[in-house]
Parts: structure tokens; sequence; C-alpha cells
């Protein structure tokens, strides 16, 4: 069977392949499920209409109207599957789940609504004539030579007795059946063409608002990460250049005051001065530390691990620097887990892997404490806030810590090369 | 103290400044002070000082600028001392700064937090031990390389007191000033120098010990 993507395509190209393909038999099935399909509509939506109307004094016809556009969307959804038998690759939409989920919160669809009563009033009449007259015409036709054997038999006005004449009847449905296959194609296609006229847009506009939700994500998240690195810039080059002049000129002090009271003034002035500049230090690292910067993700865990009060080894493989956010998010997905352990874990020691699968950037850190540790994304800190980084960026979080552990934090990002 | 001639690459002009004057007070002459990593090069070219000091973050771009022009004046003039100073602890620059030098290199090396320079009388002994060949590392540079190898392992055999001393080493003392900061005898500093030597498998011969015990701290 050769393959084209849709019955038009197939009739236009080449009508005398189109006969024998499948396109003939599915444009058939999709006249002919028409009806059924337009007489249900026709009675739901006259029930509803009716009650709809009747109760609307009450406002709980209101509330019944209101239901139409979600059954008009249910609709939708059917009618969407069944372009299959005419096309193939329909447009894709909500499954019939995702539209009952969704109920009434999606805006009307008025096209929608349009179409479940184009299908109720027009469309399935027209199917059903057509089909009644496409299929008994060459049936009745091909079967002549039995049939005027047992009866008087008439088609369309011309009344067929001799046995020749059944033969030449039989000739005649060869062509009707023809005909048939291209009159059911025509009309299925110009009635798909139309489904997905009023059934489509919806879909697009679907698509493309939630690809532009995840763009503006994105963007989010990186304006939020540019803005961090500004903060990080604005303290390492400003605040802390100016601290260690001031601890230069207090140390040159110390070698000048006199000893005494003064000098141990100076000398205070120093620690001081030192201390501010250790915390300073410390509140960069926590924004962006410049040791990921510069040198990236393994360096930069490293230092992490030989910060932390819990025995912490370290591997993490990579040929090249990660994108800028999946370092980041990765950097602060360990420095977080490892904070955790040290806090609430009990852990004897801890693990960090990270490696490339492919293009996901996978990393794990694990440990040997009590386990039970939870992700509670609705707090947005910590790691909850960074599980909805990793979300924004493609990737995941995953935190498994059954009691008795072990506890194991895994993130996974895209990190296309 | 003998008088170096200096050359100085410091971006921020305040920092700068604070570096001249202490430097000059000192006695030292500072023949140029840069701002950043290409004038650094020149001027080395030009004056071939007895020490360069420079900061790591430069211009243009801020990241290890410094780092590399340190390299490379190690890498083509082995007889000049470089001094690298760092705003922020990042052990990664050891290697990149120890193994740049070729082999038969004779000056020295030091990395040390700029936060030390406030402490100027140990700023200075550093200066000059490093012009005299001597390699130094900052203390919280050696604090955090020990701390990453605490479990099992040939470190955990080692005494508190050997412990110490191999900090102290790391750091790049000589064995009389780890005497004089422990307040023991230098033949007692041999002797746990021995025995710390022993107990991580290093070659004793070695008379690049501190590279030595870096590497092995970094677990190379």
């Amino acid at each position: 069977m050769t393959r084209t993507p849709d019955a038009w395509t197939a009739l236009r190209a080449d009508p005398w392949r189109y006969l024998g393909s499948r396109w003939p038999w599915g444009a058939l099935a999709y006249v002919v499920s028409t009806i059924p399909i337009g007489i249900a509509v026709l009675v739901v939506l006259a029930t509803t209409l009716v009650v709809g109307a009747v109760t609307a004094v009450l406002v709980v016809g209101l509330v019944v109207l209101a239901g139409i556009p979600v059954l008009a969307g249910l609709l939708g959804v059917v009618e969407r599957a069944r372009l299959r038998l005419v096309q193939a690759a329909p447009p894709s939409g909500m499954s019939w789940s995702e539209r009952l989920r969704a109920g009434r919160g999606l805006a009307v669809s008025w096209p929608e609504v349009g179409y479940a009563f184009l299908v109720s009033v027009v469309l399935w009449p027209i199917d059903f004539v057509v089909a009644l007259v496409a299929i008994t015409v060459p049936v009745v036709l091909l079967l002549a030579p039995w049939l005027s054997r047992v009866d008087r038999m008439e088609v369309l006005g011309w009344s067929v007795d001799s046995t020749a004449e059944s033969w030449l009847a039989v000739a005649v449905g060869l062509v009707a059946l023809a005909v048939s296959a291209y009159v059911v194609g025509l009309l299925a296609v110009a009635q798909a063409a139309l489904a997905r006229l009023l059934l489509e847009p919806r879909d697009a506009e679907l698509v493309r608002a939630v690809a532009e939700l995840r763009r503006s994500r994105v963007d989010l998240v990186d304006a939020f990460e540019t803005e961090r690195r500004r903060i990080e810039r604005d303290l390492h080059d400003g605040v802390q250049q100016r601290l260690v002049a001031l601890t230069m000129t207090l140390g040159s002090a110390e070698l000048d005051v006199p000893d005494g009271p003064g000098l141990t003034l100076v000398r205070q002035a120093h620690r001081q001065a030192e201390e501010a500049l250790e915390e300073l230090r410390a509140t960069v690292r926590g924004i962006h530390p410049r040791v990921l910067a510069d040198h990236g993700l393994a360096a930069a865990v490293h230092e992490i691990a030989d910060r932390s009060p819990v025995p912490v080894s370290v591997e993490i493989r990579l040929d090249e620097r990660l994108p800028e956010p999946v370092e980041t998010a990765a950097y602060f997905v360990v420095s977080e887990a490892l904070t955790n352990v040290v806090r609430h874990s009990g852990a004897r020691r801890a693990q960090v892997h990270g490696w490339r699968q492919a293009e996901t950037f996978v990393l794990t850190v694990v440990d040997d404490g009590r386990g039970g540790a939870v992700l509670d994304r609705g707090t947005g800190s910590g790691l909850a806030g960074l599980a909805v980084r990793l979300d924004a960026l493609g990737g995941e979080l995953r935190v498994t810590s059954p009691a008795g552990g072990p506890t194991e934090v895994r993130m996974a990002a895209p990190c296309a090369a | 103290m003998r008088r170096l001639r200096i050359v100085l690459a410091e971006d921020s002009a305040l920092l700068r400044e604070g570096l001249v004057g202490i430097l000059e007070r000192a006695g030292h002459e500072v023949v140029a002070a840069v701002a950043d990593a290409d004038a650094l090069l020149v001027y080395v070219a030009r004056e071939l000082p007895d020490v360069v000091v420079t900061d790591i973050r430069m211009p243009p771009t801020h990241t290890d600028e410094g780092l590399r022009a340190a390299a490379r004046i190690r890498a083509e003039h082995p007889e000049i001392a470089v001094m690298v100073l760092s705003a922020y602890v990042a052990e990664a620059y050891v290697p990149e700064l120890l193994e740049a030098a070729p082999d038969t290199a004779t000056s020295g090396v030091g990395y040390l937090l700029k936060d030390r320079v406030g402490h100027v009388r140990e700023f200075l002994d550093s200066l000059d031990r490093v012009a005299g060949g001597e390699t130094v590392v900052d203390p919280q540079v050696v604090r955090q390389l020990l701390g990453r190898r605490r479990d099992d392992g040939p470190l955990a055999t080692l005494t508190a007191r050997e412990r110490e001393v191999l900090a102290l080493m790391a750091e790049g003392r000589t064995n009389g000033s780890i005497a004089e900061e422990l307040v023991v005898s230098e033949a007692a500093v041999r002797k746990h120098v021995g025995g710390i030597f022993a107990k991580l498998r290093l070659d004793p011969a070695s008379d690049r010990r501190v590279s030595a015990v870096l590497a092995y701290l970094r677990g190379a």
C-alpha cells in the first residue's frame, strides 16, 4: 500500500491508485460514522437547550447552558480523533480526560460550539443521503443478474429485465462504484477540512501559549540569574575591595602607632574589618560563587565539599562547561543537599556524582543518614525553589528518602552541547 | 630585607595605591604599577623585575587574567618570582600556578589571599621568601586542602603534631620557620617531616617538597 498523507492528496495525485488505496474506505467510514454522532449530538444538544431554556428562570438553566461549550469541546476531541480516517496525521489536541478535567476552566471556543451545531443539524443529514445513495446504487447494480431473477428490478427509472441488460447493469455498477468512491471521498475531505478549520485554531493557540509561557519562564530564570551575577560583581568589585583596602590601611597603621591603648584599638579595628570581609565573602558565595564562574562546576563543588563537616566524596565527569543556568542550578542543588545532610540526616558520609548522559546532565547527592526527607514544593525555599528552577529549564529534581535512609537527591537537566 | 624591584598589577586603583604604599614604605622599589595583564607582561619584559605581584581577576574578562599572565611569566622568565593575590580562596588555582614553571625554575611563587596584605609584616616576609625562591601558599587554602582528605587513607594515621607540621610545610615554610612557629627544635621538625613522608609514601629526596605535599593533598 502506498503511503499518502491524506485522502485529498491521494485523490489528486493519482485517481486510479486512489481507488485501490485505503482512503475510499476511510472516507466511507468517516461519512457513515458522522451519522450516529450527528444524531447523538442533536439529541444531547436539543435536550440541553430545552432543559436549559425551561429552567433558565431558576438560574440552574444557565448552568446547564454553560455546559454546551464543554460538550462541544468533548465532541472536538472525538472529531479530531476521527480525522485519522482521512488523514494520517490529524491535528493534536487535548485528550478526552484532559478536556474533561479542564471543564469550564477554558474560555468558550465558539468555533467548537458552531461545529457541534453544524454536525447535529446540517452534516449528518447530508452524509446520510450521500452514503445511502453511494452504497445502494452500486450494490443493487452489481447484484442485478441475481436480483432480476428474483424480482422485477428498476434502478433510477431504468427497468432491468433481460439477461443482457442485467450484465450491462453490472458494468454500470462498476462505474457507479468508482464514482461513489470519488463522491464519498470528496465529501469526507470537504467535511474534514471544515472540521479542521473549526477545531484546530484553538489548539494552535494553546500550543503557542504554552511555548510562550515556557519561554517567559526561562527568561525569568535567566533574568534572575543575571541579576544575581550583577549583585555578586558589585559586592566583589565594590564593597569587598574597599574592605581589603581598609585592612591594608589598618595594617600599615599598626606599624606606626606606638604601643598602648591606641595600638590595641587599631588592632581591634583591623580584626573587625577582617571579620566583615569574611562575612561578605560567605554572602557572595551564597549569591553566586566566583569559583563557579571562573572554574566551573567540578571545582566549585569540591570547594563546598571541603567546607562540609560531613566527609563528602566528589566525582564529576565533564569534558566541557555546562550551560550557565544548568551549572548554577547544579551548584545550588549540591549546596542545599549537603546543608540538609549536615543539618538533618545524621549521615556519616555523602557522595556527589555528576555526569553527562547523552543530552542530559545528571547529578546525584547520596548520604547514608536516616532518610525521611521530603521535597516540600509549597515552601519555595531551598531544594523546593531549585525544583521550580529546574522545571523551568526543562529538567527535574527528585528526592528519594525512605525512612532509615539512604537519601538520594537527583537532578537532571538538558544540556545540549 | 633586601630592596626588591617590583612590577605590580592590580585593577582597583584603591588597592593599587595601598599596595604601592606598603611596598615602598618597606623600602622596595615599585618600577611599574599597572591595571591589566597586558600591561603587566609589557613591563615585566622591559623591566625584568625581581618580583611580580599580581591580582588574579583583571580586565577585560575579570576571571583569571592575572593567573594566566603569572603562568606565562614563570614559563618565560624562570628567574622572576611571582606573588599572586586573590580576593577569594580557590584551590583550583594552586596547581595552575605551581605547575606553570619549568622544572629548572629557581624563582619562588606565592599564592595569598588579599586579606594577608593587611598583616603587613607577614606579607612582606612572604614576599621576601618568594623572592628568595621559596613557595608560599595561603594558610586558608592549605586548611581547605587538609580538610578534604580527612576520611580513611594515610592522612588519618598522622599524629596531631604531624598534621600541624604538614600544614606548615604545605604553606611553604622551611624547617627552621616551622620549628620557630611550633616552638620546638629543628631536629624535632626534621623527625616529624621524615615521619610524614614515610606515612604518605612521598619521596623524601624531593627538592620540591611543597609541590609534592600539595599534590598529595589535592589527591593528584
